[in-house]
């Protein structure tokens, strides 16, 4: 795993993405100031419980948002074109090209009554500059490669003629076939049964390190993220609560809502009775009188200071924490620059 | 996609009603004129034949066929009755069509599905057999041949859409019923010693209602469609009596050589009313299941 | 797929002994005495009972069936009282006006409606959809003959840009040497090009006027279907592909969104069916409907039968093959039956 070097610049950066819905019941701010970038060829992890906005960010990104929903601030920078306010042309040109997405639920997310092979064949011809006669050829050689056995019978093939795990490696053919630099995967291996969810984020990591393309992982599954990403940012309620690498968060989490997430994370050796969960639920998005810090109603550590707007991060910090009353960071190893209250904007 | 994880605080269910109703209305201005509409045309029916300026039976041939002029807004028809008062006046019967056809369809292809849903077995197949044998009959033709048959009254006609229109009643009755079979509440109802009967009247009938509502006002505009098809072959209802499909196919002998006011207004009128019902089942479509808007 | 069409085949076979039946009660309690009808006005009591008893009229209600049965195995459809005529080849030689009269009714309604359709789903709640819908819901608040004749009023008689609604053919010309009946493809084989003119200007307002009565469940189902597959998984993962929007909407979204209009289209061809008669009535068109209609108002009961048996059988065969195009553009459901 690669992890970022700041001095190079990132392959995609994120900042202040603010995304709202408009519903029957009012308007849901479903994303407030996300910011985080990944730098070229890194592993991230985006992770939060349900309902945090983990999606949303990636479809915000990616420009397929539900027509209900809107973005009301923010850039998404992929080398020197702001994908939030791209032209449409512009954004279905890089969309498969420069940056790509795979989905959850593999057989539904692609076209039922066209071969796979075909739908390969659809982004090499769109953005591969592969001439259509050598479309086909070029798909079975992406089915090779993304572990199909059988790849040249297999394009013939449909959708619901295949497995869940065979669905998700077409999915990745398809999103990689035009060699992007940035992929995201939303739940990659939810509803996979174990052992192909490891052969899944194993095929991922090689093709992306054979590419040196940038991956964020969307996920609930903290110990997955922690297995297989060098960063992790992580969100709650539509917020980025602490952005920093694996070890680190994982060493000493610094948000309190990340320290209880990890206690919650079921380890093999526990018994059900030791399972933590997190005291609350998610606050209702719809509220006019949300507080800055959207954890502060369950915070076991909420002091006054959490009623103002939350600190923004320094510059160029690598472990970043949106909090007024952090758990202490240790003593010795590297400086942790979390703003002051004299940084706030 | 975001979920929200608190729910709104529970309000009463007519209050809901009623903020989904304005809702809807306020999404889409075109259900709330077919509202408006609507009660114009219920309107008509009740009060039409007191306010019309002429008797709609009262021939005056030194006035037939007269265009429209300040006297008779709607022009005079070949036998110098004035067109508007007919017009309006034609209003209560086929109101009156409409409304009856859709009570008898849903009473019958209601009742048939609900049993068919529910009981399964000898009763689904029954039904199911009858609904293919109507289905198999190229719908206006079958109308045509039972009010051939048993004579054109009013009550024929009536009877002759319900029977045409029967098989899809019974068809979405019976999918609803089918799934609310071994719903928890029926269930619920089956142990404490309520007979299938009663079980199929007071939970699943009601339930069936909202869905069926929807195709029910779209039937009413079939309904008025068909007596005036009807009407156009001399199997409708019969002269003198006003009703817009008999005065459209009297007046179309005269459209093609120019007196075109005989046939455009009762037809206007027709197209209005069955439009209205068109757009008030979109509207209930909306309202009951915003999934099926089409 | 052979077996999927047996088993179809086989279900539609009660149906259609229940159309049998149905059919034969309904003509049977029409009013009139054919017996009288056949006689003649001047007839005598007694002539009009030799008649009777001739005819098979006087035999019990279940013999006649039986007899009708029978005839019914051979191919036999009986005689029009009115023509004299048997009514097979009589059906026979009316059906190709109504077909291709339906048949271009359908074409150019669908060549209208699903684009109409497809652009109502692309922009959903806005005035071109809203105005979509409220045009293809007039088109089908009007009574069908209505529609004919403010078309006739229109452009016949005001604009003088139709013939007059006199039939298939004007009558300076002659209809084309009969290969299919369809006078379009009859005169086109024959080299004909002003037969084809001819035949087509006929041709032109009653099958506006029943593609007009077809539009709207149309361009509904197609506007719906497209809506539930835009919002759909696959077609997300196609954008996100940056796939270009001809593909999006026509490759991808349009053709899984097909399936559910084509199955609307044979309950289209239902209605059709039966507006067909009026039309038929409108225009002077020689076709089944015509025939089927003056036979009814005669109580003359054989073409009534021969007809309605003839559309029981039309619709279950083109239900049938709207399962077979359904099977050849959904693989799922061909490997599955």
């Amino acid at each position: 795993m690669i992890t970022a070097n700041a001095n190079t610049a990132p392959a995609l950066s994120v900042e202040g993405l603010c995304v709202e819905f408009r519903t029957r019941a009012g308007i849901v701010r479903a994303l407030d100031n996300v910011s985080f970038s990944v730098g070229k060829g890194e592993t991230m992890a985006l992770v939060g419980e349900s309902g945090s906005g983990k999606s949303v960010t990636a479809y915000a990104i990616m420009g397929i948002l539900d027509p209900a929903g809107r973005i009301t601030s923010g850039r998404a920078m992929l080398g020197g074109l702001d994908l939030l306010h791209a032209k449409p042309s512009q954004l279905a040109e890089v969309r498969g090209r420069d940056i790509a997405m795979i989905f959850q639920s593999p057989r539904t997310a692609l076209n039922p009554i066209r071969p796979v092979g075909k739908q390969i064949a659809d982004v090499l011809i769109r953005h591969g500059n592969v001439p259509r006669r050598e479309a086909p050829e070029q798909a079975v050689e992406m089915l090779r490669a993304v572990g199909i056995t059988d790849p040249a019978r297999r394009a013939k093939a449909y959708p619901f003629e295949m497995s869940g795990g065979m669905c998700q490696r077409v999915m990745i053919a398809i999103a990689l076939a035009a060699k992007p630099s940035v992929l995201i995967a939303d739940e990659p291996t939810t509803g996979l049964d174990v052992t192909t969810q490891a052969v899944i984020m194993d095929l991922i990591g090689d093709l992306a390190s054979k590419m040196g393309m940038a991956t964020i992982f969307i996920t609930h599954d903290l110990a997955l993220a922690g297995q297989r990403s060098a960063r992790i940012v992580v969100m709650h309620a539509g917020h980025v609560v602490e952005n920093a690498p694996t070890n680190e968060l994982f060493a000493y989490p610094r948000h309190p809502y990340t320290a209880e997430l990890i206690a919650a994370t079921p380890d093999s050796a526990a018994s059900l009775d030791e399972l933590a969960s997190i005291p609350g639920t998610l606050p209702d998005l719809r509220r006019s009188d949300l507080p800055p810090c959207r954890y502060s109603e369950r915070c076991p550590r909420k002091i006054e200071a959490c009623a103002q707007p939350l600190p923004q991060a320094a510059p160029g910090a690598t472990h970043i924490v949106a909090c007024w009353n952090p758990l202490p960071a240790p003593t010795l190893g590297a400086p942790i620059l979390v703003a002051s209250a004299e940084n706030v904007a | 996609m975001t979920d929200i994880a608190t729910s709104p605080p529970r309000e009463s269910s007519l209050t809901a009603l009623f903020k989904h109703s304005r809702y809807v209305l306020g999404e889409n201005p075109v259900t709330g004129f077919a509202f408006a509409l609507f009660v114009l045309i219920v309107l008509a029916s009740v009060f039409g034949p007191h306010i019309v300026p002429y008797d709609p039976l009262a021939s005056d041939t030194t006035q037939a066929l007269k265009p429209p002029n300040a006297h008779h807004w709607f022009g005079t028809d070949q036998l110098g009755r004035d067109v508007f008062s007919r017009v309006v006046v034609a209003t209560r019967l086929d109101f009156f069509i409409a409304i009856a056809s859709v009570a008898l369809v849903f009473l019958m292809g209601g009742l048939a599905g609900v049993a068919a849903g529910f009981f399964g077995g000898w009763t689904d197949r029954i039904v199911g057999r009858i609904a293919d044998t109507i289905m198999a009959f190229p719908l206006f033709v079958l109308a045509m041949g039972i009010v051939a048959a048993l004579g054109n009254t009013v009550q024929n006609i009536v009877l002759a859409t319900a029977i045409v229109n029967f098989p899809l009643y019974a068809r979405i009755a019976r999918a609803e019923a089918n799934i609310r079979r071994d719903a928890g509440f029926v269930e619920a109802a089956r142990l404490s010693g309520n007979s299938d009967w009663r079980i199929l009247s007071f939970q699943i009938l009601p339930n069936v209602f909202p869905i069926l509502v929807v195709q029910m006002s779209l039937t009413m505009g079939y309904a008025i469609l068909n007596a005036a098809g009807l009407s156009f072959i001399g199997l409708g209802v019969r002269p003198p009596t006003p009703e817009w499909g008999i005065m459209v196919a009297e007046g179309s002998a005269f459209m093609v050589s120019g007196e075109w006011w005989n046939a455009t207004f009762p037809g206007a009128a027709l197209m209005v009313a069955v439009f209205c019902f068109n757009l008030l089942g979109d509207g209930l479509r909306d309202m009951v299941d915003p999934r099926r808007r089409t | 797929m052979l077996t999927m069409i047996l088993k179809r085949l086989m279900m539609a076979i009660p149906s259609l002994i229940g159309v049998v039946i149905v059919t034969f009660l309904l003509t049977r309690a029409l009013p009139g005495d054919p017996a009288a009808y056949f006689a003649g006005p001047a007839a005598t009591p007694q002539a009009i009972q030799e008649i009777r008893v001739k005819l098979g009229l006087d035999r019990p209600l279940i013999v006649q069936f039986g007899h009708y049965v029978d005839d019914l195995a051979h191919g036999n459809l009986g005689t029009s009282l009115t023509t004299g005529q048997p009514v097979a080849s009589e059906l026979r030689n009316r059906l190709p006006a109504s077909a291709e009269l339906t048949l271009l009714g359908l074409i150019v309604s669908i060549i209208i409606a699903v684009p109409l359709g497809i652009l109502a789903a692309t922009k959903p709640n806005s005035l071109l959809d809203h105005a979509c819908r409220i045009v293809a819901t007039a088109g089908v608040s009007l009574p069908v003959f209505f529609t004919g004749l403010i078309l006739v009023y229109v452009f016949y008689y005001q604009l003088g840009w139709a013939p007059a609604p006199l039939g298939r053919l004007d009558v300076f010309f002659t209809e084309p040497p009969h290969v299919t009946g369809f006078y379009l493809i009859d005169s086109l084989i024959a080299r004909d090009p002003e037969t084809f003119m001819a035949a087509l200007k006929q041709l032109i307002l009653p099958a506006l006027t029943l593609a007009i009565f077809s539009l709207a469940p149309i361009a509904r189902m197609t506007r719906a279907s497209m809506l539930a597959v835009l919002s759909s998984d696959f077609v997300r993962t196609a954008r996100a592909s940056g796939l270009s929007a001809y593909t999006v909407i026509i490759t991808y979204a349009f053709r899984n969104a097909m399936l559910p209009v084509i199955t609307t289209l044979g309950m289209v061809f239902s209605f059709l069916l039966g507006a067909n008669v009026l039309v038929e009535k409108v225009f002077a068109w020689p076709g089944i409907g015509s025939y089927a209609v003056e036979a009814l108002l005669a109580s003359d009961f054989a073409p009534v039968q021969g007809f309605v048996l003839t559309m029981a059988v039309m619709y279950v065969a083109i239900n049938l093959m709207i399962d077979v195009l359904y099977g050849v553009i959904d693989p799922r459901v061909r490997l599955d039956a």
